[in-house]
């Protein structure tokens, strides 16, 4: 199918988000404000009320960046590893630490500067084996900086009850205490309510987002959502945000109705799963410009980002609708116990990514139904050994698709450790599935 | 003098009953007519099992290669969980009636619900989202909401009620249990331990696979032999043994008998050695709270142990005191591979053994591959702590 394609127009507005963003904190201290790091899954909301001079860095993200400037991160790596630190672990992480070892700062643009700007805490949550523990050595290498954790590992969304969400809802109540108490700031309801708001709004919008790349042709393919998901990842609960992910919905949409697509032809849908191998995006144009695939998507880019309904009550069924916001729920949020409560249940219930933990099942059904949902020919699973969370049930997911008469490809590699992929042996599993779909290359049409 | 040490019939027991788990339980079935459930990781609350009449059995591994489990664990899982994993579709577990696991690691997760799929004798299953924040106060009255969940659906399965009485019963067995290894791990601390690591470790692996009520009578008798028994071993470098599931007992004899060099463990902080049993239930009116508490605060698993404020984490507290009442001279860490938990505390443990002058040393164990390939390091290790002891 030969397609109308356009830039997108917010493109830019994106870019620039990001880059002020790392630049902010850098900057932080140079305004008096406030600096803190942590996962990109923290309750970013909850530091928001300590004023609007508070800027995060979160580590999933910008481990992110280093591996795709990856000489960059090749130094990082080392360096952590001569510090006695296993090369196995969270590919992320190990860059923001190698980061921190080497005492450089990257910039999205690439360029690093020095010293790493050293946050005033670091506020986290622990669902993987990692996040916590990544922060708590962290703030060791940093020499003693404070760390507090949320533990949310309370089970999938559909199955919550008030003791686990107030579980959660207690140990925010007790980061606000904590971060007073080292900021020596006082805490602002007005700005934590603000902030829930946002969140809700940035994340329930980008679900809507990527509701309509079901559309054919698709409006928005995969490596170009990278740079537009990612908002939502490092400051969700920035109103900015979400106005800008409202504009950008707009501007989809109108795509979508003038039939614009993401590529000049498409002939084959295919979905991605984990966290793209970050130094080798040419994965994508690869299949894009050789055999006009367009990828539509991820439960990684889908559900990281987005706010889903996910699992039905009963767990049978997994439901690709965006999640209400508060607006949409008919709640009004007023103090700051019902705010807590509305981030902690949004997010354990809504993030698509925490629910798959609980079991291969729901990250079986999750995946079925989005290749259905998105109208998809095919799968093309990263089997990314960066992330164990990420790679958690993809092998059994696998095999659940093949035996629903899907067709998979898998490939093996690592989303931030350049070191440990194999380009050209991805380029000929690529070939083969092609080949086994009878998908035939643009250039031999 | 007593028996020597090696002879004594309570530590062959431990190892008969290691050796021959299997056989254990479907005896034990036989005779009793319960139920057996398996459990993956020691976060499991036995003791509910217990109450209700059932045999909470650990999940191990053979320690043998297999390649089975390769397309349904990635090879990047840890070797502890394709082994369990492949115990379960060889049909060593036939005998299971249920398995349950309290939310632990990735790794055991992603083995656990492959058992529960793919093991057909598996008629129950329970996942318990066991609190990770084990160092934030909120933890334990949460668990405890959880242990009632986990209680009832036992009770159902079971067809039982569980009474304050059965879980006083099942408290009473297994803090004894606790209590009787602690006193063999105190007689550790002494300049000529009487027992060795190998043999602490099927100490405990068999507590964890058998009815504790015959643990128990085994550990009274072998407590009173001890007493008098003859070592006639030389202790040679105190050692503590730092890792996850290290039940693999090659690499123990290894150290231990199969060196030049004499060495002895007297510590394993580990999930077969002394974090599974050091801590026990402490008596309150409100019994899920007690065993709530239990769980909690035992010595954490790293994949728990984190700062939720303070810079702190419990376990190594607790090794700096095993450090100091055990004479500890040498620490071997023995990472399995792939598993995160424990690597990510790594490089902090390192420094912690710097700070107290404890010489360490790091090695990666796979547990399905033959432990030989460590013979060379391990004898350089202890000969540099033995040349040590020389100088000073
Ligand atoms: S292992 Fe995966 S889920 Fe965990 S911190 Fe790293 S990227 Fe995130
Ligand atoms: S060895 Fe580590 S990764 Fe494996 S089950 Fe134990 S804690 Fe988990």
């Amino acid at each position: 199918m030969e397609v109308k394609v356009r830039p997108l127009e917010c493109w830019n507005d994106f870019k620039k988000y990001r880059e002020r963003y790392y630049k902010n904190y850098l900057e932080a201290k140079d305004k008096g404000g406030i600096r803190w790091a942590g996962s990109a899954w923290a309750f970013d909301a909850i530091p928001h009320g300590l004023g609007e001079d508070v800027y995060p860095l979160t580590g999933e993200p910008y481990g992110a960046t280093c591996a795709f400037f990856h000489d960059f991160s090749r130094q990082c790596l080392e360096t952590i590893e001569r510090r006695g630190v296993a090369r196995d672990l969270c590919g992320y992480m190990r860059n923001y630490w190698g980061s921190i070892a080497q005492n450089k700062y990257l910039l999205p643009d690439g360029t690093t500067v020095e010293p790493f700007p050293k946050p005033d805490f670091n506020f986290t949550i622990h669902i993987c084996c990692t996040h916590a523990k990544w922060y708590h050595y962290a703030a060791e290498l940093e020499g003693g900086v404070p760390t507090y954790a949320v533990d949310i590992s309370v089970g999938p969304g559909y199955l919550l009850d008030d003791k686990r969400i107030n579980y959660v809802v207690k140990q925010l109540n007790d980061a606000i205490s904590w971060m007073e108490k080292i900021t020596g700031r006082e805490y602002d309801d007005e700005l934590l309510i603000k902030a829930v708001y946002a969140e809700a709004d940035s994340m329930s919008t980008w679900a809507r987002i990527c509701k309509l790349n079901q559309a054919k042709p698709a409006p928005l393919e995969e490596k170009s959502m990278f740079s537009l998901y990612v908002l939502n990842l490092i400051n969700r609960s920035d109103p900015e945000v979400a106005k800008l992910y409202h504009k950008l919905y707009d501007e989809v949409e109108s795509r979508v109705k003038r039939g614009i697509g993401a590529l000049t032809y498409e002939q084959f849908r295919f979905l991605t799963d984990n966290p793209p191998p970050w130094a080798f995006l040419k994965v994508y144009r690869y299949l894009e410009k050789e055999y006009g695939a367009v990828s539509l998507g991820a439960i990684y880019t889908f559900g990281l980002a987005g706010g889903w309904l996910g699992m039905d009550e009963k767990g049978e069924k997994w439901i690709w609708e965006p999640a209400p916001t508060p607006e949409e729920a008919g709640v009004e949020i007023t103090n700051r116990e019902e705010a807590l409560r509305w981030t902690a249940e949004y997010n354990l219930r809504y993030r698509a990514s925490w629910q798959h933990e609980y079991s291969h099942w729901i990250r079986k059904l999750e995946t079925y139904q989005m290749i259905k949902d998105w109208n998809a020919d095919a799968i093309i699973m990263h089997i990314n050994r960066g992330c164990e969370l990420w790679n958690l049930s993809t092998l059994e997911v696998r095999d659940y698709l093949v035996k629903n008469n899907i067709p998979v490809a898998t490939y093996e590699g690592n989303m931030a450790d350049p070191r440990d992929f194999d380009e050209a042996r991805t380029f000929n599993v690529i070939d083969s599935f092609m080949q086994s779909m009878g998908i035939e290359r643009i250039s031999e049409k | 003098m007593g028996k020597k040490v090696e002879e004594l019939p309570q530590l062959k027991q431990f190892r008969e009953w290691f050796e021959k788990r299997h056989e254990y339980a479907k005896e034990w079935k036989r005779k009793n007519g319960g139920k057996v459930v398996g459990y993956y990781c020691t976060y499991c609350p036995e003791e509910i099992l217990y109450a209700a009449g059932v045999l909470p059995v650990r999940i191990l591994g053979s320690h043998e290669p297999e390649s089975i489990t390769r397309p349904y664990l990635h090879d990047m899982y840890c070797p502890f969980c394709h082994d369990t994993l492949a115990q379960g579709l060889q049909g060593r577990y036939d005998y299971l009636d249920g398995v349950t696991l309290a939310q632990s690691c990735l790794h055991m997760r992603q083995s656990y619900f492959s058992f529960v799929d793919r093991v057909p004798n598996i008629q129950w299953s329970y996942y318990m989202p066991f609190p990770h924040g084990v160092n934030n106060p909120h933890a334990a009255p949460y668990l405890r909401s959880e242990l009632e969940k986990f209680k009832s659906a036992v009770e159902e399965w079971t067809g039982t009620t569980i009474t304050n009485k059965e879980l006083d019963g099942a408290i009473e067995v297994y803090n004894k249990n606790r209590q009787l290894m602690k006193e063999v791990f105190e007689l550790r601390k002494s300049d000529n331990p009487p027992i060795t690591g190998l043999h602490a470790m099927e100490m405990v692996v068999s507590s964890q696979i058998v009815d504790k009520k015959d643990h128990n009578e085994v550990l009274e008798a072998l407590l009173e032999e001890l007493k008098d028994a003859e070592v006639e071993r030389e202790a040679g470098t105190r050692l503590i043994l730092i890792g996850s599931e290290d039940d693999d007992r090659s690499f123990l004899e290894l150290v231990e008998y199969g060196i030049n060099y004499p060495a002895t463990f007297v510590y394993e902080e580990c999930c077969t050695g002394a974090r599974y049993f050091w801590d026990e239930v402490r008596p309150n009116e409100d019994r899920l709270m007690a065993l709530a508490e239990r769980y909690v605060y035992r010595i954490p698993c790293p994949a728990k142990d984190w700062a939720t404020g303070e810079l702190i984490r419990r376990r190594f507290q607790h090794i700096e005191r095993v450090i100091k009442d055990y004479n500890v001279q040498g620490a071997i860490i023995t990472q399995m591979k792939f598993c995160d938990p424990h690597e990510l505390d790594i490089p902090a443990l390192r420094d912690l053994f710097d700070k107290h002058d404890v010489k360490h040393l790091t090695l990666e164990l796979d547990i399905t591959q033959p432990v030989g390939q460590f013979r060379t390091r391990v004898e350089a290790f202890l000969e540099a702590l033995g040349e040590e002891d020389l100088f000073f």
